[in-house]
C-alpha cells in the first residue's frame, strides 16, 4: 500500500515536471508548425543556470532563480528565432535541422563551461522537511512541483483562451494567412511564442533541478520525454500536453520501480498504441 | 565528361591502397562505411521525402546484434551477420509501420523518439549491452578464409560491399519502383488517384533503407571491433543526415561525398580539439542557411554556368 501511494505521488511530481517541459514545445509547435529540437537544451540551460546561481548565492530563492532563468533562456530563444529561424520561413525542414544544430551547440557549450560532472541543485531550505500525506512521509518539494505545473497550466489556459493576445495566437494557429490579412502581426507573435515556450522550458529546468541535478546529457534525456508526451497528447494541444505529461509520469515511475531495465520499453508502448489507433494524439485535432 | 569523372573516381578508390599508409587506408574504409550509411538514409530523405532523425537505430542495432551474438553467445560470423541483418530489417519493418502513420514533422519526431528509446535501452540494459562500457574485444570475420585484420584487406572488403550497395541502390532508385517512389514524394494524392499505394511504397523503401543501414552497422562493428551506445545517439543520426544534406539529397552520389566530408572534418577536428558536437551544430546552421541544396548540386550548377560562359 505504501509503495503504491509513494510511487503514485512520485509519478504526479514527474508528470508536473514533464508538463513544464512539454507545454512550451507544444505551444511552439501549435503556432509555428516547428518541432523545436532545441527544447531539451533550453531546459538544461535552466538547470545549469540554477546550479550556478544557487550555489554561488546561498540564500537565493528558487522562484527568483526560475524567473531569472526563464527570462535569460527566453532571450536566447528570441535571438535564435529572430536571427536564424525567420530566415527559413519557407523551409520547415531546414528549421528543424537548425534547431537540432542549435541543440548540439548549446549542449557542447554547457559541457565546456560546466564540465562533465553532475552538479546538484539544492532544494529550497523551507521545503526540505517532508510532508505527511495519508500518514506517509513525502518530500514537500515534489508536491510543490505538481502545484507549479497546475499553476502554469492555468495561467497558459487564461492567456490563450481569455486574453486578446491569446485570441491572436489562436487565430494564427487556425489560419496564418487570414490572420495576417486582418492585420495580426504573425511574425512578431512567432517570436513572442518562441520566447514564451523557451522561457517555460528554462524555468522548468530550474524547478526540476533539485530532483534531476544538472549533468551533461540531460537535454538528450528530456527531449524524447517531451516528444513522447506531445505525440501521446496531441501535438499543439495544451490539454493534451497536460494529460500526456501525467500519463507518462505514471507509466515511467511505476515502470522504473517495477521493471527497472524495461522502463524505456514500457514508456514506448503507450506511444505505439496511440499512434496506431489515434495518430493525431489523444487531444490533437485532425489535420494538424 | 561523365566517363572521365567515373574513371577519376575509380582511380581514386583503387590506387591509394597501393602507396598510402595505414592511417589513410583506415580513413578510407571508414569513409566507405559512412557512405553506405548515408546512401541508405538518402533513399528515405532524398528519394522518398521522408526525413528520418533515427537512422542510427539500424546502424547501431545491426552492430549490437552481431557484437553480442559473436562475443556472448558463441555464434560464428556468418550466422551472426545473417541474424543481424534479418533482425535489423525486421525492426525496420516494425518501426516503419509506426512511423509511417505520420508524415513530415510527425514522421521525423516519431523516428527520433524511437531511436532515443533504443539509445536509452543500450545504456540502461547493462546486463545485456554492457551499458556505458560498450561491447569490446570483438573480432573481424574471415570470409572464404581471408583474414580482414590488416587495414588493406579490410579496405578491399569494404570497397566491394560499398560498390555492391551503391549498385543495388542505384537499381532501386532508377527502377519503375523508384519512379513511383519519387512520384509519391512529389504528388502523393495524384499517385493514390492513379491506383498506387503510397503507404506501401514508402514502407518498402523504409525497410530497404533499414536493411542497408544494418549492412553499414555490420561493417562498422567489424571495423571498430567495439560498439558503444553513442552509435545509437541522435548525434550519430544527425551526422548521417548532415552528410546527405551537405552532399545533396536526392542525388545518387552526393550523400557519399557529403558523408566523406563530415567524416574527414570529424577526424581532422578531433585530432586538435574536443568540440566536435559544437562544430557539427555550426556546420548544420551553415549548410542549411547558405547551401540548402547541398555541395554537389551547388558545384555542378556552378560548372554548368562556367561552361555556358565559355560558349
Amino acid at each position: 500500500m505504501q509503495f503504491w501511494i509513494i510511487q503514485g505521488l512520485n509519478s504526479l511530481s514527474l508528470g508536473g515536471l514533464l508538463f513544464l517541459l512539454s507545454s512550451g514545445f507544444s505551444l511552439i509547435f501549435g503556432l509555428m508548425r516547428l518541432a523545436n529540437l532545441t527544447h531539451g537544451a533550453f531546459f538544461m540551460l535552466g538547470t545549469y543556470f540554477a546550479a550556478t546561481a544557487m550555489r554561488t548565492y546561498d540564500d537565493l530563492n528558487i522562484w527568483v532563480t526560475a524567473l531569472g532563468a526563464g527570462i535569460a533562456v527566453a532571450a536566447v530563444g528570441g535571438l535564435f528565432e529572430r536571427l536564424v529561424l525567420t530566415r527559413l520561413k519557407a523551409n520547415p525542414l531546414g528549421q528543424v535541422l537548425v534547431t537540432l544544430g542549435m541543440s548540439f551547440i548549446i549542449s557542447d557549450a554547457c559541457l565546456m563551461f560546466w564540465g562533465g560532472d553532475s552538479i546538484p541543485v539544492p532544494t529550497p531550505p523551507n521545503l526540505q522537511s517532508p510532508t505527511r500525506v495519508f500518514g506517509f512521509v513525502f518530500p514537500t518539494y515534489r508536491l510543490v512541483l505538481v502545484g507549479c505545473a497546475i499553476a502554469t497550466a492555468t495561467l497558459l489556459y487564461f492567456l490563450i483562451e481569455r486574453t486578446r493576445l491569446g485570441a491572436m495566437i489562436r487565430a494564427g494557429v487556425d489560419d496564418r494567412q487570414m490572420a495576417r490579412a486582418v492585420g495580426i502581426p504573425v511574425s512578431n507573435l512567432f517570436t513572442l511564442v518562441f520566447c514564451l515556450g523557451a522561457g517555460i522550458a528554462g524555468a522548468g529546468g530550474v524547478l526540476g533541478g533539485p530532483i534531476l541535478s544538472a549533468y551533461p546529457g540531460l537535454d538528450a534525456d528530456m527531449l524524447p520525454l517531451a516528444l513522447i508526451v506531445v505525440i501521446l497528447g496531441g501535438i499543439g494541444s495544451l490539454l493534451g500536453a497536460f494529460i500526456g505529461s501525467f500519463i507518462i509520469g505514471i507509466i515511467y515511475t511505476f515502470g522504473t520501480a517495477l521493471f527497472p531495465e524495461l522502463a524505456y520499453i514500457i514508456l514506448f508502448l503507450p506511444m505505439i498504441f496511440v499512434i496506431a489507433f489515434r495518430p493525431q494524439g489523444l487531444f490533437g485535432r485532425v489535420g494538424t | 565528361m561523365k566517363w572521365i569523372g567515373a574513371a577519376l573516381l575509380a582511380g581514386s578508390l583503387l590506387l591509394p591502397p597501393l602507396f598510402a599508409g595505414d592511417f589513410y587506408i583506415n580513413l578510407a574504409s571508414q569513409i566507405l562505411i559512412a557512405a553506405i550509411f548515408a546512401l541508405s538514409l538518402n533513399l528515405l530523405v532524398g528519394f522518398g521525402g521522408m526525413t528520418s532523425l533515427g537512422h542510427a537505430s539500424y546502424l547501431g542495432v545491426g552492430a549490437y546484434i552481431s557484437a553480442l551474438l559473436t562475443s556472448r553467445y558463441g555464434f560464428g560470423h556468418g550466422a551472426a551477420a545473417l541474424l543481424s541483418i534479418a533482425g535489423t530489417t525486421a525492426m525496420a519493418a516494425f518501426f516503419g509501420v509506426i512511423a509511417l502513420r505520420a508524415s513530415g514533422l510527425g514522421f521525423l519526431m516519431i523516428t527520433l523518439a524511437l531511436s532515443q528509446v533504443l539509445w536509452g535501452l543500450a545504456y540502461r540494459m547493462s546486463n545485456v549491452t554492457n551499458g556505458d562500457n560498450g561491447v569490446a574485444g570483438l573480432t573481424r570475420p574471415a570470409p572464404f578464409g581471408i583474414s580482414l585484420d590488416s587495414p588493406i584487406s579490410f579496405y578491399w572488403f569494404a570497397l566491394i560491399v560499398a560498390t555492391f550497395a551503391l549498385v543495388m541502390m542505384a537499381i532501386f532508385v532508377s527502377s519503375a519502383f523508384g519512379s513511383s517512389l519519387k512520384g509519391v514524394r512529389d504528388q502523393p494524392r495524384r499517385m493514390a488517384a492513379l491506383g498506387f499505394n503510397p503507404w506501401l511504397i514508402r514502407w518498402i523503401t523504409f525497410v530497404y533503407a533499414g536493411f542497408w543501414g544494418g549492412v553499414a552497422g555490420l561493417l562498422y562493428v567489424y571495423y571498430h571491433k567495439y560498439i558503444h551506445p553513442t552509435s545509437l545517439s541522435t548525434t550519430s543520426s544527425a551526422e548521417a543526415l548532415l552528410g546527405v544534406i551537405a552532399g545533396g539529397s536526392g542525388t545518387l552520389g552526393g550523400p557519399a561525398v557529403g558523408a566523406a566530408l563530415v567524416l574527414l572534418l570529424k577526424n581532422y577536428v578531433s585530432a586538435y580539439l574536443e568540440r566536435w558536437n559544437m562544430l557539427l551544430g555550426l556546420v548544420f546552421l551553415f549548410i542549411v542557411l547558405v547551401m540548402p541544396t547541398g555541395i554537389v548540386p551547388g558545384v555542378s550548377r556552378l560548372t554548368t554556368r562556367l561552361r555556358g560562359g565559355v560558349r
